[in-house]
């Protein structure tokens, strides 16, 4: 049996296994690390075709940034709460899962009149003259350049609005409180509440 | 005829235009001074009359024609219509009597309307009323005098209501301005056919090319329709319901506008468009016979009104039928006649009842009336000159006319309105003999009666000056082939002559006839041996229908008034409040509710959002794929 | 290469059709993030599969540039999911109900 087949038939059903399993478990760490695992089925994937360079920016980028910022979050905000397990809008499940039904079949149907279930990708990948990296360097810088310029404008600004979304209000500590502190005898009162509600 | 152009027609409008403006805008500073000055623009105006018929009478008869076009008021592609004055024969009549008698009821309203608040207003009104009345007279083109009538018709509709803050005046005023504007709008359609025919509205053009413009049938639906507006404006039935009422109007007001001049311009119409009438012999009968059922018909309710002023009115109104009947009979310069005799004796008639209202301290009743003659002498001696002049008693006026009038009925072979109009001659004598008798003779029967007084000189001496023009206005026309008519010729033309029973005989039955009547009215009102209120008892149901006017007013009622206001009021509250309000509600409440049930669709739950563009997608793919 | 690319390309069909269930299921906020990262990973794989059947590195770019937009957008988005639970002391979906009738 050749050997993409076995991986690829050892992998698939691990991913949808995961994707299913982060629909299905309540802890939401839980469902993080399941979401990893399917991240590194998918790198595995972007390997199986030909695509060396994407398996290591989505294991280094989705799986070890995106997810730990996620984790990062999920910690943060303690998220083991209170999520109320009554489902109030009764119709969406049954709905979702139909809609998602039928997607599937759609899509099915369409990837058999479109690409047709029997073919195969050509045996050479010619577009990885000189290794993928670098042909991919070569596109990336010259065909798209525009594009990734915009690209880093749009991770500047990311990072600048994650900063002001976060950042919570604080008060400088005026000169009467120290008086006010000092004569009371109290220590000065906190110029940074950590706790308290904006 | 020949025309000549002459400068100054248009001061005999202008003068009592003058003194309205002023005493509109400054009457009340003028006080005292407002009656003068409206009397004066009036007396004026009177004065350049005379002068202008002197200029007139020296010129031949076919020369007998001044015009003078003031500008040109409608310029519409060939249709053109100038605001032209005329003078000729018929004109300077009719400004002669309207001039003359307005100013002796101008300077007799300084006494009556004395203490008024309101009295520089009046006075503005009147004089407003001449203007238009002369506007009326001196037009033309029927487009002037179409300007007059209205004009006349608004200062009518002013007047009759002066005293406003009484309802029933003011409804009153209503009444007349309403049921005359009926026949005006049908006189506006035939003024419309007019243009239609002739494509002009001057008096000239139409009359000199009517035999060949018009067909018969055509002449006959003008002639009607401008008679319509006569009837309105001429209280003959069956549009004579608001002269009545208008009794509520200031006693002058009813001497001026309602028996010596607005009333008539019905019967100058006629005669002005009488080439009209003649191309259609049916137009004539038909005022013939309105005239006649009118003149009988007032006569009748004449007889039992209590009111002094009513009894008035409904005489004005018969009257006013005899000088249709006339008019319908080609007698056009009898009925003229008949006209300016009628101004003189009816104008005296009201101020002379004014004058005893007045000493009655206001009080119009009859059954409160009695006696006077003593308290009142000078306004006696006038009403009786009148009343008798109407009542047709040799040499008078009134026995000229009427007897003119029934002379050319029966000449003319018109037995059966010879019959019916001297009938109603005697019924007019009847009522007149009742008025005189009750108000003057006999004993006092109230207070008021016991205490009056006769009426200042400012008030007595126009009644005098009346009472002389009453009594030789007759020396006009003695003959229908008289002095006046002899003078009208040039716009009427000759009357219909004929031959029948000789003046003797006709005199003799006319004058009979009044003396009768004045003799039973005597008998039975004057002489106290007759208990006239018991008399009357006796009579009833007829006694009071007549005096409701044989309840024409309430068929009115009945048949148009209820029927509109329940019309009216349908359309207002069920139509537009329940119908039409409903609908435009309905539309807003359903849209409302529409709405409402529409909006539950925010749910706010971002789920349900993403559910439906899922479902939205899932869609788009199926449409995509069924049509690849 | 063996594998037909079809298969590829329904597994990432799939793995979509999982994501958009999870993201109309969930009422965390975070797993509906997670759910939509799902989403744009399954979308990758497709582009990859493409790009491999097609002989052309577009695809592959084309991935690339999403991860890196993937990343951008979840940095905000956490940041905002952040901001909301200050407020509301809650990740619940369902609570953040304002925009209703």
């Amino acid at each position: 049996m050749p050997l993409d087949n076995v991986v690829f038939w050892v992998f698939a059903p691990i991913s949808v296994a995961s994707a299913i399993g982060m629909l299905l478990v309540r802890n939401a760490v839980h469902a993080a690390l399941f979401l990893i695992v399917n991240f590194f089925c998918l790198a595995v994937f972007f390997l199986l075709l030909d695509a060396p360079f994407l398996f290591a920016v989505q294991i280094i980028v989705y799986a070890g940034a995106i997810m730990v910022l996620f984790l990062f979050v999920l910690m943060l905000l303690g998220v083991d709460s209170n999520v109320p397990i009554r489902e109030r809008l009764l119709v969406q499940r049954p709905i979702a899962f139909i809609l998602g039904a039928g997607f599937v079949v759609e899509l099915f149907l369409a990837i058999r009149a479109g690409v047709g279930f029997a073919t195969k990708a050509p045996d050479a990948f010619t577009a990885n003259e000189g290794g993928n990296t670098q042909a991919v360097a070569k596109v990336l810088f010259g065909q798209y350049f525009f594009p990734f310029e915009v690209t880093s404008i749009l991770l500047l600004v990311a990072a600048i609005a994650a900063m002001v979304l976060a950042h919570r209000r604080t008060r400088a500590v005026t000169q009467a409180e120290i008086d006010a502190a000092e004569d009371d005898h109290q220590e000065p009162a906190p110029a940074y509440d950590a706790e308290a509600a904006p | 005829m020949v025309s000549q152009a002459h400068g100054l027609l248009w001061l005999l409008p202008a003068l009592p235009l003058l003194g309205a403006v002023v005493n509109l805008f400054w009457g009340r500073r003028l006080g005292r001074y407002a009656g003068w000055l409206a009397s004066a623009t009036v007396i004026v105006a009177f004065g350049v009359a005379l002068a202008l018929m002197s200029q007139l009478l020296a010129k031949p008869a076919e020369d007998r024609l001044f015009v003078q076009h003031l500008f040109s008021w409608i310029e519409v592609g060939r249709f053109q219509v100038g605001a032209d004055l005329r003078l000729d024969d018929l004109s300077m009549t009719m400004v002669l009597v309207v001039t003359g008698v307005g100013a002796l009821i101008h300077v007799y309203a300084i006494g009556y309307m004395a203490n008024d608040p309101r009295y520089g207003r009046f006075f503005a009104y009147m004089n407003l009323f001449v203007f238009f009345m002369l506007m009326l007279v001196l037009g033309g083109n029927y487009l002037v005098l179409y300007l007059g009538w209205e004009g006349v018709g608004l200062c009518s509709y002013l007047l009759i209501g002066f005293w406003f803050d009484v309802p029933e005046n003011a409804e009153a005023a209503k009444k007349a301005f309403i049921t005359t504007r009926i026949g005006d709008t049908l006189m506006l359609v035939g003024l419309a056919l007019i243009v239609f025919r002739f494509g002009t509205l001057d008096f000239d053009a139409v009359f000199g090319t009517a035999g060949s413009v018009l067909t018969k049938d055509a002449a006959t639906v003008i002639a009607l329709l401008l008679f319509a507006g006569a009837i309105g404006k001429s209280a003959q039935v069956p549009l004579h319901v608001w002269l009545p009422d208008a009794m509520a109007g200031p006693t002058p007001v009813s001497a001026l506008i309602h028996a010596a001049t607005m009333v008539t311009a019905g019967v100058y119409l006629v005669v002005r468009s009488h080439v009209l009438f003649e191309l259609s012999g049916v137009a004539l009968t038909v005022v013939l016979v309105v005239g006649l059922i009118t003149a009988i018909y007032a006569a009748t309710c004449a007889i039992a009104q209590q009111d002094i002023k009513r009894v008035l009115a409904y005489s004005t109104i018969s009257q006013l039928g005899f000088m249709f009947m006339a008019a319908g009979m080609r007698a056009y310069a009898v009925a003229i006649f008949f006209l300016v005799a009628h101004a003189f004796y009816k104008a005296l008639l009201f101020l002379g009842a004014g004058s005893v209202i007045h000493g009655m301290h206001d009080d119009q009743d009859l059954r409160d009336m009695g006696g006077l003659r003593h308290a009142m002498p000078i306004t006696f001696a006038t009403f009786a000159i009148a009343a008798l002049a109407q009542a047709g008693v040799p040499p008078l006026a009134g026995y000229f006319a009427k007897d003119a009038v029934l002379e050319v009925a029966q000449h003319t072979g018109r037995d059966a309105v010879y019959v019916l109009g001297s009938l109603a001659a005697f019924l007019s004598a009847f009522y007149l003999g009742r008025m005189l008798f009750l108000t003057f003779f006999g004993r006092a029967r109230s207070d008021a009666a016991r205490d009056a007084h006769e009426s200042p000189p400012v008030m007595w001496v126009p009644l005098a000056i009346l009472g002389f023009g009453v009594a030789t206005a007759g020396w006009l026309n003695t003959t229908p082939e008289g002095r006046l008519a002899e003078f009208l010729r040039e716009v009427t033309g000759l009357g219909p002559g004929g031959n029948g029973l000789g003046v003797l005989e006709l005199s003799g039955i006319a004058v009979g006839l009044s003396l009768a009547a004045l003799a039973v009215t005597w008998w039975i009102y004057g002489s106290g041996r007759v208990d006239p209120f018991a008399f009357r008892e006796r009579l009833e149901p007829f006694p009071r229908a007549a005096l409701h006017g044989w309840y024409v007013d309430r068929a009115y009622d009945t048949v148009l008034i209820q029927p509109a206001k329940a019309a009216a009021w349908i359309t207002a509250y069920v139509v537009d409040a329940r119908i039409i309000d409903g609908f435009v509600n309905a539309i807003g409440f359903s849209v409302r509710r529409l709405a409402d049930r529409g909006r539950v669709v925010q749910t706010g739950f971002v789920r349900s959002y993403a559910l439906v563009l899922f479902l939205g997608a899932v869609l788009i793919l199926l449409y995509v794929g069924v049509r690849l | 290469m063996r594998t037909p690319v079809a298969y590829y390309l329904m597994l990432s069909g799939i793995l979509f059709m999982l994501g958009t269930v999870g993201v109309l299921t969930r009422k965390n906020a975070l797993l509906i993030f997670m759910s939509v990262e799902l989403q744009l990973n399954a979308v990758n794989l497709s582009l990859v599969a493409f790009s491999r059947l097609h002989n052309d590195l577009t695809g592959q770019v084309l991935a690339f540039f999403s991860m890196v937009v993937a990343a951008a957008e979840v940095v905000v988005g956490l940041a905002i999911i952040v901001a909301i639970y200050r407020r509301r002391r809650s990740v619940d979906v369902d609570d953040v109900r304002e925009l209703r009738w």
